[in-house]
């Protein structure tokens, strides 16, 4: 009996073992891997370009301001252009646009914030040195302030700078920047002056 | 005269059957471990009734034996009873070989290593089954933090790494049942995927002298086994539900074992575990929520001279991030810093959203062993993992749910092992060893990958010798080289690219240039030699020597070579070196053991001088639209840390102990003279334990845990304009938190249901003192404190 169980253990093993032989072939000749080079990843969701157009009630000019860093996170610093000075008294209508430049053509990222309004919100911190005043002009599903339109109303001549932050997940409604939360998605310092 | 006749033929045909039956068998019976001779083994010659037992020599006769073919069946006390086939032809001489130590056998089995075979020269801090137990809500990492000299480096709760006399992720090496994980272990959010209830026995190497294992465990090696599963004929299980008030949840975790005398056995394991979101003693932790399912199971013959073993395990686990810790730049980071309290704070829930990472392990490994008389024990190991990592950020529009990083790191590996014998005291173990290892960085993220595609080809060679000088004296000696071959393709912004000066160093591994991206392809070879030496010397009984020096040189990761653009988890940018070369550590520790049931300790000091050691650190701050962050860049520098371990406890009576616990650690950055980043701050355990047996194993522990505050850190700080307050503020992410102190209560009792069942009931507190405190280690700190009192019941059902 036990001769018998010996032998038919050793079959086993015989079995046992070229199905193991069997099983690691399988495995490494179905995991070659293919020489194909990666393709590439283009950031889908960065912002490069952040562009605040002033346009004034009256017959002055437009002013825009203007944040471009086309390598993203990458080394080179943003370019910051401010286009002129803004006019005293004045009551400009603010419009504010997001794009991702790294793509081509351009993506437009104002059409997502604006389609997940509720999520998002612009601030705009004005410096102690600087005359203006800012008031919302669009808003969120719920009523609560968005921010991509404003209007801008300088007063007496003055400079200083302006900040425009864009938060993504505040919470809402707030009173400012410091109980919002959230994760800065935008944020561009200005320095502009009324003439 | 017909009486004479008869007496005549009765002679005479004695005579004739005589004349066949004649033959002696003899010989001897000896282990077939170590030859040794088994005295006193019974040995019994099937159908004829006659038995006899071996003498002093070991040695056997039978007498009067026909030329034929014999069953013989030999047993032995301590062996198993094993039967043979025996031809006599004449007189025989046969030496019958059995598997003596049956205990100890059992132990050995497939898996390969009785405790201490893992290093000789190096005291192995190891974690019982039962200690285990008391970690199966928790991780790997949990459990591990409960040895001296080991911290372990949080993101959260759920994500625990440990840190080894001050070293973690690809410099502490975690070889689970054989197989060297590979599961993108580089990052310091990436946890262990091990399910802690599926490790039966848990051993930590605090150098890297285990050099059967690798040679670049520079901060040391841990390794886990599977329980052993006895050669005989049984079924056996256990069952073990965890429930905890922190965080709400729970755990299950079940096993069954089902063995054959002859060698066979199968293991099944399972865990499901889920908890929602943990709380501090203040206010509930959002988003920090888990969910995690693993299985595993294995079928093996395990002969005693030769076996086979097949092993597969799942690991999947789903863990939420603080929602806190989601930020944008350096000024998101100020207002974190500033604020007391997490700037969210939701109602509790067991959902787990975004940030949050999914990551899958398959491990799948066969193995084989034979033993062969004269050369050894030859195992044969094939093993194959494939780790998906899928790591989630809050995002908009069409991306909003699609994850932002998606990695696939598959692995193979074969490897030959021998260990043998060269005398009676000299082992050699020698082995080769090829892995293969495939990264794929999903594309379809719309996110630059952050590590990128590539080829990994290692190939490994070892030999281990050691040699019991006496019976106290034991020196072992190893060598072990490595060869790693990298092949990777990877895209450079073209900005990072020039602002290297990679343009001008490696023009040649350009492949394509786009508008605003490189595609290269860099071909990395490393050469890593590896060295152990070490001697261990008993002085009397209780007393026991340990000295250990050991070489281990360890190739850069993907993350130190490739890392390029923003980390999202870690609010910074991180930039790699791609002409970064293999870091060499030299350790060297002293152990003075004593091991007594009255007082037993264990003083080891150790130095630890790495050259071309990577560190990652802060260079300066980057704007981009997004606002500012601080970039981190690797660099290789030498470093040298030092410490002291110390593990002691006395038996008050024989049914109250203490035990103690201290470990320190110094970091330094030599030529740069500062500390290192990280550095586990000195701590301190002390703890009372009652048991008794009598009465029912009652078990109730108090345990003091004291961390002090990291007084030695670089400064890592920076400044940042806030618009808000039109001023510079310093960003304050060096200072440590303060020292803390927390008490944890731990009980369990025994309750036999029947013969074969038996049922634990545990029961403990954890932060009995509900203490506020923050942890250096843990990255969280700059958001939420860390976790409040929790409450945890154990049932354990044995079967």
């Amino acid at each position: 009996m036990k001769k018998e169980n010996l032998l038919k253990l050793s079959q086993m093993k015989t079995a046992k073992l070229f199905t193991v032989a069997l099983f690691a072939t399988i495995l490494f000749t179905s995991c070659s891997s293919d020489d194909d080079t990666p393709e590439i990843v283009n950031e889908e969701e960065v912002i490069t370009t952040l562009t605040v157009t002033l346009v004034p009630s009256g017959t002055g000019e437009v002013v825009t301001l203007q944040t471009q860093d086309l390598d993203g996170d990458g080394p080179d610093d943003p370019v910051i252009t401010v286009s002129g000075n803004l006019t005293s008294g004045e009551t400009y209508q603010g419009s504010i646009v997001l794009l991702n430049e790294t793509i081509d053509p351009a993506e437009d990222v104002t059409e997502e914030v604006e389609e997940e309004s509720d999520d998002h919100q612009f601030f705009y911190t004005i410096g102690s040195s600087l005359d203006v005043t800012t008031a919302y002009t669009s808003y969120d599903e719920d009523g609560n302030p968005l921010g991509t339109e404003f209007t801008l109303t300088t007063g007496a001549a003055s400079s200083g700078n302006l900040t425009f932050t864009l938060i993504h997940q505040p919470t809402k409604p707030n009173s400012g920047l410091s109980d919002a939360g959230g994760e800065t998605d935008a944020e561009a310092t200005f320095s502009v002056t009324v003439e | 005269m017909r009486i004479y006749v008869l007496v005549i033929l009765l002679l005479g045909s004695m005579t004739s059957i005589s004349q066949n039956c004649k033959n002696t068998l003899s010989g001897t019976v000896k282990d077939l471990h170590d030859s040794s001779l088994l005295v006193g083994a019974t040995v019994i010659v099937a159908g004829t009734e006659q038995a006899v037992q071996t003498n002093l020599d070991g040695e056997y006769v039978f007498n009067h034996l026909c030329n034929g073919t014999y069953d013989i069946q030999v047993s032995h006390p301590f062996c198993v009873t094993q039967g043979f086939t025996v031809k006599v032809n004449g007189n025989t001489i046969k030496t019958f070989k059995l598997e003596h130590h049956l205990e100890e056998l059992n132990e050995v089995i497939i898996k390969g290593h009785a405790y201490g075979d893992k290093s000789k020269t190096l005291v192995e801090s190891t974690i019982s089954k039962e200690k285990l137990e008391q970690f199966n809500g928790g991780t790997l990492g949990d459990a591990l933090n409960s040895l001296s000299g080991v911290s372990s480096l949080n993101s959260g709760n759920a994500i625990v790494k440990p840190i080894v006399n001050g070293l973690h992720s690809s410099r502490v090496i975690l070889i689970n049942n054989g197989v060297r994980m590979e599961d993108q272990e580089w990052g310091v959010e990436h946890a262990p995927n091990i399910d802690v209830n599926a490790v039966g026995n848990l051993t930590l190497i605090k150098g890297a002298s285990a050099l059967q294992y690798s040679g670049d465990a520079v901060g040391g090696v841990i390794v886990t086994e599977a329980a052993k599963v006895p050669i005989k004929d049984t079924l056996y299980g256990k069952t073990i539900l965890t429930t905890a008030t922190n965080g709400r949840g729970g755990s299950v975790t079940s096993q069954l074992t089902k063995s054959y005398q002859n060698g066979w056995y199968g293991t099944l394991q399972g865990t499901w575990k889920r908890f929602g979101d943990f709380k501090t003693p203040d206010y509930i932790l959002s988003n920090t929520g888990t969910s995690e399912q693993n299985a595993s199971f294995n079928i093996g013959l395990n002969r005693f001279d030769y076996g086979i073993e097949a092993y597969y395990s799942y690991f999947k686990n789903e863990i939420g991030i603080l929602s806190a810790s989601h930020i944008g730049g350096a000024s998101d980071l100020v207002s974190a810093i500033n604020s007391n309290v997490p700037l969210i704070i939701n109602d509790f829930t067991y959902n787990i959203s975004e940030p949050k990472q999914d990551i899958t392990h398959h491990l799948a490994r066969i193995k084989g062993f034979k033993t062969f008389e004269n050369l050894g024990k030859i195992s044969l190991q094939y093993d194959f993992q494939r780790n998906n990592r899928l790591e989630y950020d809050i995002r908009t529009g069409s991306d909003s749910g699609k994850a932002s990083v998606d990695l696939e790191l598959t692995t193979h590996t074969l490897k030959l092992d021998l260990d043998s014998h060269l005398s009676n005291n000299i082992k050699l173990k020698t082995g080769i060893k090829t892995t293969y290892q495939d990264n794929f960085a999903n594309p379809n993220t719309g996110v630059r990958r952050l590590i990128p595609d590539y080829d990994k080809y290692d190939l490994g060679m070892y030999a281990v010798l050691d040699y019991h000088i006496n019976n106290n004296w034991l020196i072992e000696a190893g060598g072990r080289f490595d060869y790693t071959y990298i092949d990777a393709y990877k895209y450079y912004k073209t900005s990072f690219w020039e602002s290297r000066n990679y343009d001008e160093l490696y023009p040649e591994i350009i492949v394509e240039e786009f508008d605003n991206q490189i595609l290269t392809h860099p071909e990395l070879h490393f050469y890593n030699p590896s060295v152990t030496l070490g001697s261990t010397y008993n002085l009397g009984t209780d007393y026991q020597l340990f000295f250990n020096y050991s070489i281990a040189s360890r190739a850069p990761n993907a993350s130190e070579l490739f890392s390029e653009g923003l980390h999202h988890s870690a609010s910074r940018i991180e930039y790699g070196d791609l002409s970064f070369n293999s870091e060499i550590g030299h350790k060297f520790i002293l152990t003075f053991q004593r091991n007594n049931k009255d007082l037993s300790f264990s003083v080891s000091p150790f130095i630890n001088t790495i050259k071309d050691f990577i560190v990652i650190e802060p260079t300066s701050i980057a704007t981009t639209v997004r606002g500012s962050f601080q970039v981190w860049e690797y660099r290789q520098t030498n470093a040298q840390l030092l410490g002291i371990d110390v593990d002691a406890s006395y038996a008050f009576t024989t049914n109250l102990r203490y035990n103690y616990q201290f470990s320190l650690v110094k970091g330094y950055d030599r030529p740069q003279d500062e500390p290192l980043i990280s550095m586990p701050p000195v701590n301190m355990k002390n703890e009372i334990v009652y048991q008794n047996p009598k009465l029912n194993h009652l078990r109730l522990a108090l345990q003091s845990e004291y961390v002090f505050r990291q007084n030695e850190y670089p400064d890592n700080n920076f400044e940042v304009y806030i618009a808000e307050t039109e001023s510079t503020q310093l960003v304050d992410i060096s200072t440590p938190p303060d020292a803390y102190h927390l008490l944890n209560f731990n009980s369990s009792i025994d309750l036999n249901i029947n013969q074969k069942s038996k049922l634990k009931l545990g029961f403990g507190i954890t932060n009995l003192l509900n203490t506020s405190y923050r942890d250096y280690l843990n990255s969280m700190r700059y958001y939420a404190d860390d976790l409040g009192r929790n409450f945890l019941l154990n049932i354990k059902f044995n079967y």
